[in-house]
């Protein structure tokens, strides 16, 4: 397998990373380099292996639904790029 | 004082000799006067820790100290430290200061009651081998100005290697507590996954993730692994099972302890005198009467590319959160809302972070899931399940922890493959979620070469005896790099 430069570029916009044209193409090549390692997975054969998503086979905790954490929303926000009323502040995205 | 264990500072403490404020200025001079060359420190504030000594200090007037009340530690900069700044190694939280402790600062410092000296530098968001990924620059190992810490943890490393600290936390998801514990000849332990809350710890790959203790000796692992584990309802995967007291079955003797060799850590791909000195410290064990059996690990060629596939998925998703909008670094320019992400991650990014998320995007979109994600998460269970059976007829694997020793600053930077396989031997561990520890064990042209053990599921305590009674009898865990000056 080998990425194209057009697929790098789709791969940035889905993990929302503007790239220019010659980060483009340096990523491809160190892309590809990392690819051909990984396709050393694709000689295996796994039929009828349950895939392990994690060291522990336990199911997810659950607690009691009631409020346990103090409101911290000024020291939060405090740190934010731009707040204001209590809101986190982006560019307008509803005309 | 300053090469004492954390035994000898607890007594030294405790009958008055020295107080925490005089203990932890000593430190911070070191760092003052070493910390230019090495830049194991990112982040000193002098006057918080000396304001933690005097509280420590007064805990221990008052009678009511922990062991390690009082003694100075390095945190590694990926815990969260309520009015520190936690920087992870990026430009992305260059101006991050945490609003809340994670729950091992709480532990350590707020419970334990130990002094924290300040943040170490790391690999960018613990993605490196090297310490080479840091916005903040290089740390230089002090064996070898020339050359790597290892990383993640490579400040920490460096930190307690040159003694500006007497040890260090660190983080390992895929070797990033024994590599660099091997390169600057520590004592360092990954415990098996859900024993070390990961609450507050900033999250790289969460189902490989695992925080443990880096410092001189397997004696003061132990020490500082009590104050760090414990169930912790604030970590969704924090294992709820029995407090045990790490140092208490430290003295064991090794006899008729069954060391498993597996065939695929001793064939080609490792440095022959590293090998040489793996063996040698094998053939100490068999003096102390241990003895070895050979065992065979047959997929753990796989497990560096399922790691490269499964890290980088979760990474993608976990640093999803860095968008510019809640905290964190952002674009001074832009023009929507997307464009604010994508230029915010573009430029608060480094390469290597890049390249992880993009891996991790790719392998998780679809009409890829299944051949590669899957696939990875298939192998992961061979991988895990090749130790169950490994560990029938041992009860410790040993083998080297890097293929080599400390590498050349630059060496093997332009070409993230060959710096992946330099974890060739550490990342299967986490993979099967595992506890592993790199123990000094002698010298290849002068640097230093760690001794990797590995233990089944919960079994710090026998890694740690078994580490102890190997330090008991060799010295390699007490040398010391010549002072910087």
């Amino acid at each position: 397998m080998s990425l194209t430069f057009e697929q790098v570029q789709r791969i940035a916009h889905l993990a929302r990373i503007e790239v220019s044209e010659a980060e483009a193409l340096t990523t491809q090549d160190h892309l590809n380099g990392i690819f051909q390692l990984i396709e050393q997975m694709q000689a295996v054969d796994t039929s009828g292996i349950e895939p392990m998503a994690h060291a522990q086979d336990l199911s997810q905790r659950l607690r009691e639904d009631r409020v346990s954490e103090a409101d911290r929303r000024a020291a939060y926000q405090a740190i934010a790029p731009e707040t204001e009323a209590g809101l986190y502040l982006v560019p307008k995205v509803i005309e | 004082m300053i090469n004492a264990s954390l035994k000898q500072l607890s007594q030294a403490l405790a009958a008055k000799q020295i107080s925490s404020v005089e203990l932890t200025q000593l430190f911070l001079d070191r760092i003052n006067r070493l910390n230019p060359t090495l830049n194991a420190f990112v982040t000193v504030d002098a006057e918080k820790s000396l304001n933690s000594a005097r509280a420590a200090d007064a805990r221990i007037a008052a009678g009511n100290a922990g062991l390690l009340t009082g003694i100075p530690i390095a945190q590694k900069d990926i815990f969260c430290a309520e009015g520190w700044l936690t920087t992870c190694g990026s430009k992305m939280l260059a101006n991050f200061v945490s609003p809340y402790d994670a729950t091992v600062i709480r532990k350590m410092e707020s419970e334990a009651g130990l002094v924290s000296l300040g943040k170490t530098n790391m690999d960018e968001f613990a993605m490196g081998s090297s310490n080479e990924t840091s916005f903040f620059g290089p740390v230089r190992n002090p064996w070898d100005t020339a050359r790597v810490p290892g990383g993640s943890s490579g400040g920490s490393a460096a930190a307690v290697a040159a003694r500006l600290a007497p040890a260090a936390t660190g983080t390992d998801t895929g070797g990033s507590i024994r590599q660099p514990a091997a390169l600057c000849n520590l004592t360092g332990l990954k415990p098996t996954y859900g024993v070390v809350s990961r609450y507050g710890m900033i999250a790289f790959a969460s189902s490989l993730d695992q925080a443990g203790p880096m410092a001189a000796s397997a004696e003061d692992c132990a020490l500082l692994l009590n104050t760090m584990v414990g169930f912790d309802e604030r970590d969704s995967t924090s294992l709820e099972r029995p407090i045990e007291d790490y140092t208490h079955g430290l003295e064991k003797p090794l006899h008729g302890l069954r060391i498993g060799l597996p065939k695929e850590f001793f064939g080609e791909g490792c440095d022959a005198e590293v090998m040489a000195a793996v063996r040698a410290a094998i053939a100490e064990y068999e003096k102390l009467g241990a003895k070895t059996v050979e065992v065979s690990l047959p997929n753990s060629h796989l497990s560096v590319p399922a790691y490269y596939v499964i890290a980088p998925a979760e990474a993608s998703s976990n640093l999803s959160r860095f968008d510019g909008v809640r905290y964190g670094f952002r674009a001074q320019e832009y023009g929507n809302l997307d464009d604010m992400y994508m230029k915010s991650r573009a430029q608060g990014f480094g390469a290597e972070v890049k390249r992880r998320i993009m891996i991790g995007a790719y392998v998780l979109s679809h009409g890829y899931y299944d051949a590669y994600y899957l696939q990875a998460q298939r192998i992961r269970r061979l991988i895990a399940n090749d130790f169950v059976e490994a560990f029938k007829v041992c009860d410790v694997i040993m083998g080297p922890t890097s293929p080599s020793t400390a590498f050349k600053l630059g060496e093997k930077a332009a070409d993230p493959v060959q710096m992946y396989l330099s974890d060739i031997y550490t990342i299967a561990v986490n993979l099967a979620g595992l506890p592993g520890m790199s123990v000094p064990c002698g010298f290849a042209g002068g640097l230093p070469v760690g001794l990797q053990l590995i233990g089944n599921y919960f079994a710090e305590a026998q890694l740690l005896n078994v580490a102890h009674r190997y330090q008991q009898a060799t010295d390699w865990h007490q040398l010391r790099p010549a002072d910087l000056g």
